[in-house]
């Protein structure tokens, strides 16, 4: 038993404490099983994207005449469309368009709402007045509406549908990333952190900026799930992706029409879609966990 | 000012200002703090200790401002240096400690990393220095085995623990004065005690000065050296610890002096202060503490009364110690005469 105890300790003393952190955050995160899954299915996905075509049997846009609307079988895993494509090589080239669409427009929707959340609520005043107005704004439009909209502007295509979708997306992190730096800007630690003689920036990034970021990566994973449902809407609409390339909303779309007598070229789309927001969601949660330093 | 004044505040106004008008905080507080002396400024809530304080820091409130007066500080104003030299200043030669151990220490940053920030910041000196630095600090301040709660987040300490830290992130650029606010309120006895003990022995090796801010009578006897007693954004009395504590003049200080329950008398009922502090609009024209004065004559209520001085620098800012409150008393009318004999009046007996 004292010699078990020995070892134990020997062990923990080798690894430095950064490791024996990182170690514990693993844990945590291994500890909650559907984010596990959930990982698992999104890395699948990932993977199966960036190496579409490797991995999917047929080209997706090989067309046999000789094949059309053809159910589920050995040979075409999810079945044909109605111009004798292959379904399952499509939804795999369609998780490139979606998983772009979902991280891009998210990142554009980061990239715009962080600086101005950060500005708008540490600054407050005039600047944050104008600010706060105009995304009440845009929040007070229907996002797909919105999207829409904008994507009409701009013009069908997946570059467009993304920057559409971002600028949807914008006026929520901003919301949420002022909202944080209210709540932090008058505790004491930035106080303290501007009595130490740190300039405002400094305070801003460095002090304020992670406090605001747990909210804020369950608000992007939220984002991401729904940027991907609008980018398959507006594929859906015939405002997104162009045929021929394929996309699951586009696929979606096209299936409608066939929904009596070939249910699986929708079918397998829409469970792609639903998959991988709900894997979204889940992993989100799991990260939010993991990166609370509070339940260590 | 003297040479050996490590701050001097002279005449400071403070006030807030919004669209129509300025309502002043402080009015007219004048003092100072030795090199190596302990300054308490003691009062209760809301008679402006915490905006001199920031006031010194040139932390106001973006609506507040100074008006009036300068504060000294190595002979330089602060008054009139912008943010950038304010900045180099700040964390540097003034340092801050705050009321709140559970909420002055950022959440998301590890203690060693905090502690380092602000020596990286002002004396140039790599991460790894400054690691070490920090462990030296934490060492200093007395907790135990710091190269492991360098690694630590603040939640995994306790509020005594924190507090240290604090002190230590204060204290690791070695400022000249220490400004400390309510740093022991937060905590219990014990801990207040060790705390204050710290402090204490940190003073003499380092050889700053500190401004305690306070409202428990109990830490200035312990710790200070000079005591400033404020009501309402006034100073009313000022003088050495010692001499407060066995001879306070201030009607105000001798009731704050009465109201600690004392140990080796039985006491039902403690004495207080009767009434409330006047909101800053209503002020009265004379001396602030008259509404709640038990001594207060017409003179009290319009006109301010004169500084009397008496033996070591102590001051009172009251007309029951000038010459002519027997005649105020009285018949409470004020001339120009009888108004130069009360300011030349000495505070006798301190």
């Amino acid at each position: 038993m004292a010699q078990l105890q020995e070892a134990t300790i020997k062990e923990v003393k080798v690894q430095s404490p950064r490791a024996t952190m990182y170690m514990g955050m693993l844990k945590r995160f291994l500890q909650n099983k559907l984010a596990v899954v959930a990982g698992f299915f999104i890395v699948l996905l990932i993977g199966s994207a960036l190496f579409a075509p490797a991995v999917a049997p047929y080209d997706p846009g090989a067309q046999d005449y000789t094949k059309i609307m053809n159910s589920p079988s050995a040979e075409h895993w999810m079945g044909t469309d109605e111009i004798g494509r292959d379904i399952f090589s499509r939804v795999i080239f369609g998780a490139r368009v979606s998983l772009q669409a979902g991280l891009i427009s998210v990142a554009i929707a980061l990239g715009v709402g962080i600086p101005v959340g950060l500005i708008a609520g540490y600054y407050r005043g005039f600047l944050d007045e104008i600010i706060m107005r105009i995304t009440d704004a845009l929040l007070s439009f229907p996002s797909l509406v919105l999207a829409l909209a904008l994507a009409a502007v701009l013009g069908a295509g997946l570059e467009n549908a993304m920057i559409a979708i971002g600028i949807v997306l914008t006026p929520n992190f901003i919301r949420l990333v002022r909202a944080e730096v209210l709540a932090h800007r008058e505790r004491e630690y930035v106080e303290a952190a501007k009595a130490s003689g740190l300039r405002d920036w400094r305070v801003i990034l460095v002090h304020i900026f992670p406090n605001t970021l747990a909210p804020m990566m369950v608000q992007a994973t939220l984002a991401i799930a729904s940027a991907i449902i609008s980018e398959a809407s507006l594929s859906y609409l015939g405002l997104g992706t162009q045929p021929p390339t394929p996309s699951w909303g586009a696929m979606l779309s096209a299936g409608q029409g066939y929904l009596a007598d070939a249910p699986w070229i929708a079918i397998a789309p829409g469970i792609f879609i639903f998959l991988t927001v709900i894997s979204i969601n889940l992993f989100g949660d799991g990260v939010r966990d993991m990166l609370d330093p509070k339940l260590k | 000012m003297s040479s050996k004044d490590q701050l001097a505040v002279k005449n400071l106004h403070v006030g807030f200002q919004n669209k129509k008008s300025f309502t002043k905080i402080i009015d007219g507080i004048n003092f100072s703090v030795k090199k190596g002396e302990t300054l308490c400024i003691v009062g209760e809530s809301g008679c402006g200790k915490s905006l001199t304080s920031l006031s010194i820091m040139g932390l106001l409130p973006k609506t507040g401002k100074v008006s009036e007066g300068e504060i000294l500080f190595d002979g330089q104003d602060l008054t009139g240096l912008n943010e950038k030299q304010m900045s180099k200043i700040r964390g540097n030669e003034i340092s801050m400690i705050f009321q709140e151990p559970m909420t002055s220490l950022n959440p998301v940053h590890k203690i060693g990393w905090q502690i380092s920030e602000s020596i990286v910041l002002h004396q140039k000196l790599s991460k790894k220095q400054a690691e070490e630095k920090a462990i030296d600090m934490l060492k200093l301040v007395g907790i135990p085995s710091p190269d492991k709660r360098i690694h630590q987040y603040p939640h995994e300490l306790s509020g005594g623990m924190r507090q240290r830290v604090m002190i230590a992130m204060a204290l690791s650029c070695n400022p000249k004065l220490l400004i400390a606010d309510e740093p022991t309120t937060a905590l219990d006895v014990t801990i207040q005690a060790q705390i204050l003990e710290l402090m204490n022995k940190l003073k003499t090796e380092l050889h700053m000065s500190i401004i305690m801010i306070t409202h428990d009578l109990g830490v200035v006897s312990e710790i200070a050296d000079k005591v400033l007693v404020m009501y309402a954004g006034k100073v009313v009395e000022y003088s050495d610890v010692k001499t407060l504590f066995a001879n306070p003049q201030h009607p105000y200080t001798q009731g704050l002096i009465e109201s600690i329950p004392k140990l080796n008398e039985e006491q039902d009922e403690l004495p207080i202060i009767k009434g409330s502090v006047p909101s800053p609009d209503e002020m009265p024209k004379g001396c602030r503490f008259s509404t709640r004065c038990p001594y207060a004559t017409n003179a009290c209520f319009n006109e301010v009364p004169p500084m009397i001085s008496g033996e070591a620098g102590h001051q009172v800012h009251c007309w029951k110690y000038t010459e002519c409150w027997e005649i105020v008393e009285k018949e409470g009318l004020i001339d120009a005469g009888m108004r130069e004999t009360a300011a030349a009046s000495q505070l006798i007996g301190s």
